[in-house]
């Protein structure tokens, strides 16, 4: 298992689940403690009709038109919930629950009428994502990290998604006071100055464009779990806002890890023959951390945390 | 074609698929009013999505007790069971744990359906090709519908919806004063669940013809669609109910009567059209009227503030104003006053100096809180009141040199 095989294989799906996790997480983090947790679950809803849209503009499925589309549904949707909400005066999650469930539907109705049987482009595909296909046949081995040859081979995604998680990286480093101070106090923040509407826009923003690299490596049901179950399950863990990030970084990486060897071995176990799908596998064992978190967790009940946590 | 989709001429399978919708979409919109009155719109994404673990258990134990993996009765009975777990857990992470509502839902939705999505797989593993069904039951696949699904889909529609009469008084108190509610010997919480349980059984019968990520759709788009057309609760589950069967009955059609339409996305698609003429449309609470609403408002500010400027000689520079008051027939676009002009001024003029007595007047303190500048002083002063503020003005003071 540690050899060749290990690394043709399963290195790069492993590589490419943890980044995604985290690159997810990360925003999830502020996502959750601004309750906005769901706007994680929208976007990834309307990536589709995005990427379906891009896919007839340009004809073909190469990846930043692509991208692009799925961003600008994203960036649609947000607008057109907050639109909604303004001009009905109807609360969030309603106009959340029309937006996004139209524009889906919008998308599986394209996807029907196109002609898209010649390219790998269908609903259960945007729903499941295929990690498992995400080979690296160029490798012989460890040694292969080192060889320039070997290293061109790899699967595009990887290197895609881990400059989204360097991106994801820069955009809290860069905006760590300002992101913080609004979403604890939106008041204050503007007191002193801080754009808090842009603030909250910009970080819809990032998490869509994770959501977009992610979906298009693993599919939406893992970009879902991943933005609300890590920093679900480390919001129970402590009251400090730097280490539930850094838990909810642990728990992602743990998940996809986990997920992805219980997906590809775990059947193996239990003397079945064929690997489960990775991508709802991780979902799970994220459901499984949260599970145990909102059991066991030292800070899980809502008021009488523990002192010195 | 679609005339006679709509007329119920098109074939056996097209007139149970319409009818059946429209059942779905009626009782899917009665009971979704609720849950959004509520303000809990989104748990039914949870109870939707927590459905797909169910409809694969059930598949696989239908299968290895040697039965047909696809009965729609089983899948429902499993889906059912498993949406009822996901709710348990929503509601107790919600209640025990710190976290709130929102994140509660999205774990559970994500998480279940992930692991739904791993029982497929395993489905798929156990006997390829056999699992065909149960992929429709993710976007809702009506071609090949049965007499007996369409039995199961009209009697659940009937069964929720009888149950949501019967409930709606307690629903509605919880909705508005679940305290209220409570004082008067009506458990709230059990109230919530038993309209958690309503969703969910209008998410099984579902499933068949919208499937379960756009069922979602179908309880919240209709009673955020009546929402805009009445105040009051009972009149909004009356026309959710309505849009709901209306965009389930008309979308049927519309699929039935074109190739490659899917029935399920254009059912929705058909009630965001009603969404967004509601939300465009509709008297008092739509977009249209709130703008007439707003534009009369700066009308009416317009050329009282024109007037005022008139009566005291001042010239009117804003050329909104000059153009409302020569519409009226009150200036000319040169900023004249015409012979009504003046007289419409003066009496401005007049009533702003009662309205300041009004103001300085103990006995008139409440109807001096109605001041706006708009509202004309006869709609709330008698004849007599008037005259005799008017005592209190006096004429015009003799002029001594």
């Amino acid at each position: 298992m540690m050899g060749e095989e290990f690394v043709a294989l399963s290195l790069v799906p492993i590589l490419i689940g943890t980044f995604t996790a985290i690159a997810c997480a990360l925003p999830g983090n502020f996502l959750l403690l601004r309750k906005q947790a769901l706007i994680g679950d929208a976007i990834s809803h309307v990536v589709l009709p995005g990427i379906v849209v891009a896919f007839l503009v340009t004809g073909t499925l190469s990846t930043w038109p692509m991208m692009i589309g799925a961003a600008f549904a994203a960036i649609i949707a947000v607008i057109l919930i907050e639109a909604i909400r303004r001009l009905g005066r109807i609360e969030t999650g309603a106009a959340m629950g029309v937006v996004f469930t139209s524009m889906f539907a919008g998308g599986v109705l394209l996807l029907e009428r196109s002609d898209t049987s010649t390219v790998h482009l269908d609903v259960e595909h945007a729903l499941m994502g295929n990690l498992e296909s995400l080979i690296w046949l160029d490798a012989m081995g460890w040694s292969s990290l080192l060889d320039p040859v070997a290293l061109a081979g790899l699967p595009p995604e990887l290197p895609r998604i881990f400059v989204t998680l360097l991106g994801v990286l820069a955009f809290l480093w860069l905006f760590w006071r300002p992101l913080k101070i609004s979403t604890f106090d939106d008041g204050f923040a503007q007191g002193v100055g801080i754009r808090t509407g842009t603030m909250g826009m910009a970080l819809v923003v990032v998490s869509a464009i994770a959501a977009v690299a992610a979906f298009d490596a693993v599919g939406s049901i893992i970009v879902i779990a991943m933005f609300i179950c890590p920093p679900a399950a480390a919001r129970l863990m402590t009251n400090r806002l730097e280490i539930q990030i850094a838990w909810s970084v642990a728990f992602a990486a743990l998940s996809a890890v986990l997920g992805y060897v219980f997906a590809g071995y775990g059947p193996l176990w239990f003397g079945g023959q064929d690997a489960v799908s990775a991508a709802g596998m991780i979902a799970t064992v994220s459901g499984v951390i949260l599970a145990l978190a909102a059991l066991f967790g030292p800070c899980r009940s809502r008021t009488g945390a523990p002192s010195g946590v | 074609m679609l005339f006679e989709a709509l007329a119920l001429q098109l074939g056996y399978n097209a007139t149970l698929v319409a009818i059946g919708s429209a059942l779905l979409g009626i009782s899917a919109g009665v009971t979704g009013t609720f849950l959004f009155l509520r303000k809990r719109a989104l748990v039914s994404d949870a109870i939707s999505h927590a459905t797909l673990p169910g409809v694969g258990l059930a598949f696989i134990v239908m299968v290895l007790l040697g039965g047909d993996g696809r009965n729609l009765a089983g899948l429902m009975a499993g889906s059912a069971l498993s949406a009822w777990i996901g709710l348990i857990c929503v509601q107790s992470l919600t209640r025990r744990t710190r976290l709130s509502e929102d994140a509660a839902i999205g774990a559970i939705l994500s998480v279940f359906f992930g692991f739904g999505v791993v029982l497929l797989t395993i489905i798929q593993s156990m006997s390829s090709g056999r699992q065909a069904g149960l992929d429709g039951l993710l976007l809702g696949s009506t071609a090949g519908m049965l007499m007996q699904d369409a039995m199961i889909i009209a009697g659940g529609g009937a069964i929720t919806l009888a149950l949501v009469l019967l409930l709606r008084r307690a629903m509605t108190l919880v909705a508005f004063d679940p305290q209220y509610a409570r004082s008067i010997g009506i458990d709230p919480d059990r109230v919530d669940m038993l309209t958690m349980l309503l969703v969910l059984s209008v998410t099984v019968v579902g499933l068949k013809i919208v499937g379960l990520i756009l069922i979602v759709a179908l309880l919240i788009i209709p009673p955020v669609t009546a929402r805009f057309w009445t105040e009051r609760s009972e009149k909004v589950a009356t026309y959710a109910g309505v849009v709901g069967g209306v965009s389930g009955y008309v979308g049927a059609a519309i699929s039935a009567s074109t190739p490659d339409m899917p029935t399920g996305p254009i059912i929705v698609l058909t009630c965001f059209a009603l969404f967004l003429v509601s939300l465009f449309l509709a008297p008092e609470r739509g977009v249209l009227a709130a703008y007439l609403r707003h534009r009369r408002f700066q009308e009416k500010v317009h050329i009282r503030q024109g007037l005022l400027s008139l009566a005291q000689q001042q010239p009117v520079y804003e050329p909104l104003t000059i153009r409302l008051l020569a519409r009226e027939g009150l200036a000319r676009l040169d900023g004249v006053p015409t012979e009504a002009g003046r007289a419409r001024a003066a009496k401005a003029l007049l009533d702003e100096h009662r309205w300041q007595i009004v103001h300085g007047m103990a006995d008139f303190e409440a109807i001096s809180s109605l001041y706006d500048g708009l509202r004309d002083i006869e709609s709330v002063l008698t004849a007599d009141q008037l005259a005799e503020i008017d005592a209190l003005i006096g004429g015009p003071a003799e002029v001594t040199p």
